[in-house]
């Protein structure tokens, strides 16, 4: 196939950015989105030019590395796949794609297509565990858990951390992220005692960090490669109102 | 160099509690006093920071990623090994020890591998501790699957993404104790030297990847769990990222490089597609445990698999290992497929394939009990090969997975620099010659959260806090040292690109010391992988500056060390007269092509000291001993 690429280039963080038009010839359908990509790269470096920055590291969808806006689109035109996992026969031969960084107030751009995500870790950071000490656990059968209780915990859990969530979303909210890891640890035994606090801490933190209000618009789970539900989220505002009207001692009590 | 081991004397049921009762503390009011560094932030890493930080050291960690929350342990798919005997099928800290002995074919040391066995309890219970989702059972226990090469069902999960679960609770753990500024993290912060100082490892010296600014970090201890090295291969299951870098320059610091030689490959992989290819992705192994491995009985047979009929198929592994079938160990399974498509029985495009059907799991249990089981590894295989495994049986074949090898360190994790410890894949481990599945995953935590704890305060028990500042002069004869580098490296301005020299390099390794070798083709290789860093460091274009985000530059960084670790791989199969596990010399085999150990002459841990010259490292040899398992040929038919 051949293609019309259009890439953000942008020199450094702060530094001003534009789209650069570049040709992919005879690119295979086999290939995925980021082999394309090197092969492009492959290509400007034989000319001397400097290949497009690009974050990138399994290329299993699994570490949360990639993170591209194709064709407007986070992620792609496939739903439920990160960047990495896409494939060229997604495309068209002749097509114009546009590639671009994560455009979010959060995530200042590093260089080119490659973002500055820290303010994620920062929100798991403020609350995002279940305090457990090395060494002082029980035993791991000492508590049942029911399974579907584990399954729907594990649909919040695989959260990957890209933060297509917050590209996608029109007011750049990390409220699918923040809320994945809250239902994650919410629905378990283990994340009961310090439910409220880490529903109201990190919450605060995504206002702090400079992420939008979200508005329900569910542009975040068509984007999210893990498909993780938007339900989530009326379980963080839920988890969050409760711990602001009540102690934690009460909002552990209530589990469900 | 001297090698010793350290291992305590004792029952081995005993030495590790005993040794545990010996080795010295650390007031906890001097604990804040020093300073450990620990790059890497994957499972073996990221535990042993935050659990450092619990006992109130103070840590710095480093990874090259943007968080920590991505080091390549998030990749792991398919479980972790406990001996909780849950499952009531047999299972004892004993026999776990025993088939990791026997898996590793007898070339590990008894005393860690008893260590880790009963270390392994513990471990899921501090991840269940820390809220990860492990499969349960209807009744709300625990559940469990069996894996290769083991008889028993001692491996948890969560679906097909424990590595991500694991970790991500090593992550959090971490995260907390930043928050409690017990931890500073330096994500996108590459270490490329390691600074030795009146021979004690002293601190590193460390690029940042966004600005290129070259520094360095003081401590009392470094302890490395920078991951595997099978990135050397080019094309394997690692991240893109993964490398041998930080153990490397630490082996040319004083660091001896035990079994480089040793490397898995994983049986279960999705075949190359194309020259164009990064990286292989791996399918679980879990998969054998419903997946029946097959190629067709008849040479250049290549009608499509619905068509051959049942008495036409060979699944050879069943045929051969009657008692573990398509469990057998990964080495064994590996070899097994490259057997019969070297026979022309392989099928797919160029015949470097073989089936892995489902067709008899999904009429015995249904197809949505599959899709429960292994929906997502299904869900990835059709994204990369758009083709449906519920209905045509996935083509699968071995690509380089893991490496055994890696730096040697003693029964307290420490290497032959005092105060430089290594944990996880990066060292030469548990696994012997061999890797059982979901043992690595057990491995990583094992030292991370638990051995390395305890070893390390006793060894800063025994040294007195020093200053945290790096004003000796050996910091800056090496930040200069880097920095020079750098430069060469972007002023050589030749024509070829980085990934065109490592992918090269992976072509020779893969061709002469893959899944088997002989002294002829590692001769070869020792001939041609020099000449190739010659011309790396004449005739590679390095583009842009050091001042800025430059991953060209990154790259080209870990593929000269590539260059020279590859060398001193071959070298070490060459010198290896025998085949054990993974490594499968053909000219040591038996008649039914089973690798042939030489328990005599090669019952030893080669370790590797860097003389400063590439074509003369100095053998040492750490003889092992068998006190418990007894020398066998290892049989899983
Ligand atoms: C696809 C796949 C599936 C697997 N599945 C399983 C499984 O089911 N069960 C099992 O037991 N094992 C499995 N394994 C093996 C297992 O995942 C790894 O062996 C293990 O996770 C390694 O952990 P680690 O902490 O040693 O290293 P890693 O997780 O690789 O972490 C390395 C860390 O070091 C950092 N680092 C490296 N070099 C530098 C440097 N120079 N400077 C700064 N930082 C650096 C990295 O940033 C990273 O944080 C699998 C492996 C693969 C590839
Ligand atoms: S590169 Fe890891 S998720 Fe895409």
């Amino acid at each position: 196939m051949n293609l019309t690429l259009h890439v953000w280039r942008q020199p450094g963080p702060g530094a001003p950015g534009r789209m650069v038009r570049y040709q992919a010839a005879d690119i295979s359908p086999e290939m995925s989105f980021l082999e394309m990509l090197d092969v492009v790269n492959e290509r400007l470096m034989e000319t001397g030019e400097a290949p497009i920055a690009f974050d990138h590291d399994c290329r299993e969808g699994i570490c949360g590395s990639c993170s591209l806006m194709i064709n407007g689109v986070a992620h792609g035109p496939e739903l439920g796949t990160a960047s990495c996992q896409l494939h060229m026969r997604s495309f068209r031969d002749g097509q114009e794609i546009h590639v671009e960084p994560w455009r979010a107030r959060a995530f200042p751009v590093v260089k080119d297509l490659v973002v500055n995500r820290s303010a994620l870790d920062r929100i798991i950071a403020v609350g995002g565990y279940a305090s457990a000490p090395t060494g002082s656990a029980p035993d791991g059968n000492a508590t049942l858990i029911p399974k579907d209780a584990v399954e729907t915990a594990m649909d919040a859990a695989q959260c990957i951390g890209c933060g297509a969530c917050v590209a996608a979303c029109p007011n750049g909210s990390a409220s699918l992220f923040t809320a994945a890891k809250i239902t994650h640890l919410g629905l378990l035994p283990q994340g009961q005692p310090e439910r409220g606090r880490r529903a109201r801490r990190m919450v605060e933190q995504m206002d702090i960090e400079g992420f939008g209000q979200c508005s329900l618009y569910g542009e975040c789970q068509e984007a999210c490669p893990k498909e993780i539900s938007i339900d989530t989220i009326t379980r963080m505002n839920r988890d969050y109102l409760r711990a602001l009207t009540a102690p934690d001692r009460a909002a552990a009590a209530e589990s469900d | 160099m001297e090698l010793n081991s350290k291992v305590p004397g004792g029952p081995i049921e005993q030495k590790w509690d005993k040794h545990r009762f010996e080795m010295k503390l650390v007031n906890p009011a001097n604990k804040r006093k020093y300073t450990v560094i620990v790059v890497g932030s994957g499972l073996a890493g990221g535990s042993t920071a935050a659990t450092l930080s619990e006992l109130g050291y103070n840590v710095k960690c480093f990874c090259f990623q943007d968080s920590p929350r991505r080091a390549h342990s998030i990749a792991a798919q398919g479980g972790i090994n406990a001996a909780k005997n849950y499952r009531n099928d047999g299972d004892s800290v004993y026999r776990l020890f025993y088939d990791t002995v026997k898996g590793g074919d007898f070339r590990s040391r008894e005393a860690n591998v008893y260590r880790l066995a009963q270390i392994s309890v513990e471990i899921i219970d501090q991840c269940v501790a820390q809220g990860v989702p492990f499969a349960r059972e209807y009744g709300g226990l625990l559940a469990n699957r069996s894996f290769g090469g083991a008889q028993v069902s001692r491996t948890f999960y969560a679906r097909g993404q424990t590595g991500q679960q694991l970790l991500l609770g090593a992550y959090q753990a971490l995260e907390k104790e930043v928050a409690r500024g017990g931890v500073t993290m330096y994500p996108r912060t590459e270490m490329l030297d390691l600074v030795v100082i009146d021979g004690r490892a002293r601190g590193i010296v460390v690029r940042d990847m966004i600005t290129g600014r070259i520094e360095s970090h003081a401590a009392d201890a470094v302890v490395l769990g920078t991951g595997g090295y099978g990135n050397v291969f080019y094309l394997s299951t690692n991240a893109k990222g993964s490398n041998a870098t930080a153990i490397w320059r630490a082996h040319k610091r004083g660091a001896a490089f035990a079994n480089p030689c040793y490397t898995q490959i994983h049986p279960t992989c999705i075949p190359v597609s194309g020259e164009y290819q990064s990286k292989l992705t791996l399918m679980s192994e879990s998969l054998r445990n419903d997946g029946r491995v097959w190629v067709p009985k008849r040479e250049g047979d290549n009608r499509p698999p619905f068509e051959i009929p049942e008495a036409e198929r060979d699944y050879y592994l069943e045929r051969r290992y009657p008692s573990f079938g398509n469990l057998a160990p990964r080495d064994i399974a590996s070899r097994s497929a490259k057997m019969v498509c070297d026979e022309g029985r392989g099928v797919g495009p160029g015949g470097r394939g073989v089936y892995l059907d489902f067709a008899d799991a999904i009429h015995r249990v249904g197809a949505e009990t599959i899709r429960e089981r292994y929906g997502n590894l299904f869900e990835m295989y059709q994204r990369i090969t758009d083709e449906n495994p519920y209905e045509v049986p996935m083509r699968i074949y071995p690509a380089v997975h893991y490496t055994m090898g890696g730096l040697w360190v003693d029964y307290n994790l420490m290497s032959t620099i005092p105060g430089l410890h290594v944990i996880g894949e990066a060292n030469f481990s548990d696994h012997g010659a061999n890797r059982l599945g979901a043992s690595a995953l057990m491995q990583g935590l094992a030292d991370g959260y638990f051995v390395l704890p305890s070893t390390v305060s006793d060894y800063l028990a025994s040294v007195a806090p020093a200053s945290a500042d790096t004003s000796h002069a050996e910091f800056r004869r090496l930040e200069a040292e880097v920095a020079e580098r750098t430069r060469t490296l972007l002023a050589i301005g030749g024509k070829r690109t980085v990934d065109s020299f490592h992918r090269e390099l992976g072509h020779i390794l893969w061709e002469k010391c893959g899944m088997a070798r002989t002294a002829a083709g590692l001769e070869q290789a020792l001939a041609q992988i020099p000449e190739l860093r010659e011309e790396f460091w004449r005739n590679v274009n390095v583009p842009g500056s050091d001042a800025e985000l430059n991953q060209a530059l990154e790259k080209a960084g870990r593929v000269a060390d590539f260059l020279e670790l590859g060398e001193l791989i071959c070298r070490d199969a060459l010198d290896r007269e025998e085949s054990c596990g993974g490594h499968f010399r053909e000219e040591y085999q038996t008649a039914d092509g089973e690798a042939k150990r030489d328990d005599e002459h090669f019952a030893y841990v080669a370790a590797w000291e860097y003389t400063g010259d590439l074509r003369h490292p100095r053998l040492h040899k750490e003889p092992l001993d068998f006190e418990y398992v007894h020398l066998a040929q290892r049989s899983y038919k």
